[in-house]
């Protein structure tokens, strides 16, 4: 019986320390010399791994940072311009301050302005829809509804309106990741700058077609009429492919293009109530169409 | 007798030809046309014509562009209202010629009386150029440019020339009148396309449920050298290109490459015929039989319309459009395309029209798979579409392209057979499209 | 045209077959052996086959209209076969508290904590079997002789081994195989075939469900894979073990006929869920059971293996699954 434990005993101790050594040796072989700096930009960085900075995860940034030793391009949208100076001070770089950006949903084709022609019997995944044909409503270019910006955000920042069928940002969850951008095949989402007071404004439409097929589908589409452009004193508007656009870096946010639009396609955000005067003087539909909104 | 078929997979969906003998009805020209200029596979052929100017019969009004593509001729007589976009059979937008027709009045040089040709007078060289030039596609339904097909690459023998006259989707019989009332001119197109490919064989397989078919076109071959016809199973995909070939070959075409690699060149009956009139009688690809049919329809028909035509046109004529349609297919109901619009024009592909009711337009709620492997036992490709169908949702696209997701034909046949009413092939789609990009960029690098 | 078409990928029609049609294939194809062993066992099966099905019903019914919150699937019939074919492996005088507790250890451990049908890696039925045979050895080991009806007892014992269990003890008490099978306990070939037999509620006539399984057959519900592949190995290595010493093993013939062997190549190995998915796969999961299912026999210290070679072969789906690909197309 003693026999038997002692052995036990030696058989083991002498299995463990063979292994100690073993490891010891493979350790000192493979070990790999890192930059301490990685750890620290790391640990400043929100860790959400959500790819919004363009690399695989908060760690593969952070070694890029550390290794181009400048903070040119590299940006982490989720911490902001708070993580970024930390950083340029942790290194000794300068971080450049960045206008926040929102994502924003160029469309508002919800079920009322863009009623449906025909209906989807289908897996519910928009990249599947896409691919089969151009949406319940007949519109190439709309939202199809079936929620793959929702299932892509990692930040709760989306979710599916079902009175519209279109899906709804929440403003203070995001941080403008960027994942819905690449989540819709039809590339309806936009990385706008969050705007003073939050306020913006922005063509909710990416139809390209020509005015009356793009209003047979949808009644708040963008016919491309350029009428805005024309009462833009900033010059902040452009017409490509019948389409409007309004440069956030130009706009004054004076919101004139907006009641000029004879389809209600630009939408304007968190701004107080107009002036009565102001709606008078300007020939402004008597009843604006409903725009999306968000919370 | 034991008949020929192909070994891995395959269903047996209820075959409902119930149009089968509805002889060849031609239809009345209708006012408008709409003639896409994306017919075929591969890049949409460039409009010649301009809005306002007249076109005959036959004229060509758009030339192809780049390698793979087709010329498009006008169906009718008439005016060119204007070049503009209109939903298509796709669902998206895409850019047509809209004809206002006349009374019918043919380009000169074709031959348009009803006796037949049987002398082959042009050289190889000359058939390829003149199929070329008539816009010549395969009308099985994927409307790759025929006249392709043709050119065999260096180095490369072909021995078998197939003719599909399979038809293995249910419902559609557009095939099959066509060995019935043009059987002498496929073998005559068969005769010409086994020249220009410079073959002295050729296959002609007929699935065993057009028995009438099959006898026709088999006392027709007699007069015909190298020409046989061949009964095959009913089994679905029986019709695909490469279940054909190792059915009547038992020849497989390797994985990711073309049939040519088993030295066989499959062409559909239809194409013959189109073949047949292209080079004997000088006729470019107008027109082409269209199956109307399914559960909805008030009449089961086959037409023979002009390429353009509103697909509403051919449901007025046969007996309207009905109250309870719930679904509108263009090809047959196993991988046919649901369509958007009734609206939408005939093309060189479209074998038939499905108009099935609302009762069978939804399918049935999605359950949990059980693992019975009924779709692995299915499908013609011997993948596994479960697998697959569970990858896609993760983006594992690297696994499913190491389990040959690209091998797919997207027959359908999985989706089918699945009892939990999975959409096994609506995932598979999504994933070959995306890892066909992938495949695509990395071969670019 | 009054109402919206429909737009959805290819195909568009879709076989007539269902879920609960395959499961109430089995349920149907379970029928003859439910009915032989209310014939031998009275209301003790009717009480044991009810509680079972009952109990493994409500649990799922519980478990996904009050845990899950989702939807409620208990008419697919899963949770009917799983109740059955637990029933079928438990002996018939087996308590009734006993069987609901297993079960609860099957429908809930075994099946819905894996994500409910089609999820579970392990045969449900199965697991509750085992779980109740480690956990009450004793009353899961006590056989009531079967009493058929309108026949007057044979016997006044009122409990004896099966079969194979005859045969274990008869090996420890050092007997050779022509002094075991002349027990008087031991039942003839044709007896075992037709059920006069000691042993668990399903596994009394060979003949009841093999009937069954022919059915399935017909159904195809079942392929010849897994069957054939179990059954040929089990018999083949019985064979080769019975020819070079026929004193110390039984026969072959004893080994197929008798325990839950029918039971188990027919209607547990051929699970759809726990089993492989290719051909190739589904042979060698046939071969792996029928292997253990022997070597338990012969060498452990049950006298019935046949359960704990499919769990293990389950166990083993997964990696046949990625191992054995179907045979592909132009490869």
């Amino acid at each position: 019986m003693d026999n038997i434990i002692l052995n036990a005993v030696i058989a083991l101790s002498g299995i463990g320390v063979t292994a100690a050594v073993v490891l010891y040796f493979v350790a000192q072989k493979f070990k790999v010399i890192e930059d301490p700096r990685i750890d620290v930009v790391e640990a400043i960085l929100p860790g959400a791994n959500c790819g919004g900075c363009g690399f695989a995860g908060c760690r593969a940034f952070a070694e890029a940072i550390v290794a181009a030793g400048n903070l040119d391009n590299l940006n982490c949208p989720v911490g902001g311009n708070t993580a970024m100076a930390e950083i340029a001070k942790v290194l000794g770089l300068e971080a450049e301050e960045k206008e926040p950006l929102i994502a924003v949903l160029r469309c508002n084709g919800s079920l009322t302005n863009a009623k449906p022609k025909v209906k989807y019997d289908g897996p519910l995944t928009c990249a599947f829809a896409h691919n089969l044909y151009s949406g319940e409503s007949g519109c190439p270019f709309g939202c199809l509804g079936l929620g793959d910006c929702v299932d892509s955000c990692k930040f709760d920042a989306l979710y599916m309106d079902k009175a519209t069928g279109l899906p709804v940002v929440i403003q203070d969850n995001c941080v403008a990741c960027n994942a819905c951008v690449k989540a819709c095949p039809r590339g309806i989402f936009e990385l706008r700058p969050k705007g003073k007071k939050d306020r913006r404004i922005y063509v909710g439409c990416i139809n390209e077609e020509k005015g009356a097929p793009a209003k047979k589908n949808c009644e708040v589409a963008c016919i491309g009429c350029g009428k805005c452009v024309k009462e833009c004193q900033f010059d902040a508007i452009t017409l490509i492919n019948n389409l409007a656009y309004i440069d956030p870096y130009k706009c004054k946010l004076c919101r004139k293009c907006a009641l000029v639009c004879p389809t209600n396609s630009i939408h304007e955000l968190n701004f107080p109530p107009r002036k009565e005067k102001l709606v008078e003087k300007v020939d402004a539909p008597t009843e604006p169409a409903p725009v999306a909104t968000e919370g | 007798m034991i008949l020929k078929t192909f070994k891995l997979g395959g269903v047996h969906p209820p075959e409902n030809k119930v149009s089968a003998g509805a002889a060849i009805q031609h239809l009345p020209l209708p006012d408008k046309l709409f003639v896409p200029l994306s017919q075929h596979l591969g890049t949409p052929a460039k409009a010649i014509v301009n809005r306002g100017d007249d076109v005959k019969t036959g004229q060509l009004i758009a030339k192809s562009v780049g390698f793979i593509s087709a010329n498009i001729h006008s169906p009718a007589t008439g005016k060119v209202a204007k070049i503009d976009q209109i939903i298509d059979q796709t669902g998206y937008k895409r850019t047509a010629v809209f004809i206002d027709t006349q009374e019918d009045v043919w380009e000169e040089g074709i031959d348009t009386s009803p006796d037949i040709e049987r002398t082959i007078k042009l050289s190889k060289e000359e058939i390829i150029q003149r199929i070329n030039d008539m816009g010549v596609v395969g009308m099985g339904g994927a409307t790759f440019p025929t006249h392709i097909k043709m050119m065999i690459p260096e180095g490369k023998q072909i021995q078998y020339l197939i003719i599909n006259g399979v038809e293995c989707e249910p419902y559609l019989t557009s095939d099959h009148i066509l060995m019935m009332e043009k059987g002498e001119e496929i073998l005559i197109g068969t005769s010409i396309l086994m020249k220009a490919l410079g073959v002295d064989k050729a296959m002609v397989g007929i699935e065993a449920n057009k028995p009438d078919a099959i006898a026709h076109l088999t006392k027709l071959t007699e007069k015909f050298q190298g020409i046989t016809v061949h009964a095959l199973k009913v089994k679905y995909p029986q019709g695909g290109e490469k279940q054909l070939i190792k059915a009547l070959t038992g020849r497989e075409v390797p994985s990711g490459k073309l049939p040519l690699e088993t030295g066989c060149v499959v062409d559909n009956v239809g194409t013959a015929y189109a073949v047949y009139e292209a080079v004997q009688k000088n006729k470019p690809l107008i027109q082409r039989v269209v199956t109307v049919t399914g559960n909805a329809a008030r009449k089961h028909a086959n037409f023979l319309v002009r390429v353009g035509t509103p697909i509403e046109y051919l449901i007025e004529h046969a007996g309207g459009m009905p109250a309870d349609l719930g679904k509108l297919i263009s090809g047959g109901p196993m991988m046919g395309k649901a369509l958007v619009s009734p609206e939408a024009p005939i093309t060189k592909g479209s074998s038939g029209l499905l108009l099935m009711p609302e009762t069978e337009a939804k399918r049935a709620p999605i359950k949990n798979c059980i693992r019975c492997a009924r779709c692995i036992s299915a499908c013609p490709m011997g993948l596994e579409p479960f697998l697959l169908a569970q990858l896609v949702p993760l983006d594992k696209w690297d696994d499913a392209e190491a389990n040959r997701i690209m091998d797919c034909i997207e027959c359908g046949s999985c989706h089918y057979i699945c009892p939990s009413g999975r959409p096994l092939l609506d995932f598979i789609r999504l994933g070959k499209d995306k890892v066909g990009k992938i495949i695509r960029t990395r071969v670019k690098q | 045209m009054n109402n919206l078409l429909t737009i959805s990928g290819s195909p568009h029609i879709h076989t007539t077959d269902s879920v609960r049609k395959i499961m109430y294939s089995v349920i149907f194809a379970m029928i003859p052996a439910m009915l032989v062993s209310v014939y031998f066992f009275g209301l003790d099966a009717v009480r044991i086959i009810g509680v079972s099905v009952v109990a493994c019903v409500a649990v799922e019914y519980l478990i996904q209209k009050y845990l899950l919150k989702g939807d409620v699937t208990i008419n697919d019939g899963s949770a009917v076969i799983t109740g059955v074919l637990l029933a079928f492996n438990v002996p018939a005088n087996l308590p009734t508290w006993i069987i609901i507790i297993g079960a609860i250890f099957a429908i809930a451990i075994a099946k819905m904590a894996f994500g409910g049908l089609g999820k579970n890696p392990f045969n449900p039925a199965l697991v509750g079997r085992v779980f109740l045979l480690i956990s009450f050895p004793a009353q899961m080991t006590t056989w009531p002789i079967p009493k058929p009806l309108f026949a007057k007892s044979v016997t006044d014992a009122l409990t004896g081994a099966t079969p194979l269990g005859l045969l274990k003890d008869g090996h420890l008490a050092n007997k050779t195989i022509d002094q075991i099978m002349s027990d008087p306990a031991m039942p003839d070939y044709i007896q075992q075939l037709v059920g006069f037999q000691t042993g668990s509620l399903g596994e009394m006539s060979a003949i009841a469900l093999l009937i069954g399984a022919a059915y399935m057959f017909y159904k195809k519900v079942i392929t010849w894979h897994i069957p054939v592949s179990y059954l040929l190995t089990a018999l083949l290595f019985a064979a080769i073990f019975w020819l070079i010493d026929p004193t110390y093993y039984a026969d072959p013939l004893f080994h197929l006929i008798t325990g839950g062997m029918i039971l188990g190549v027919f209607y547990m190995a051929t699970d759809m869920v726990t089993s492989p998915m290719s051909a190739k796969g589904q042979i060698i999961f046939g071969i792996g059971c029928g292997l253990l299912t022997m070597i338990i026999r012969f060498w452990g210290s049950y006298p019935e293996g046949v359960s704990f070679a499919i769990l293990i072969m389950n166990a083993f789906t997964p990696l046949i699954n990625k191992s054995f690909k179907p045979k592909r197309f132009g490869v």
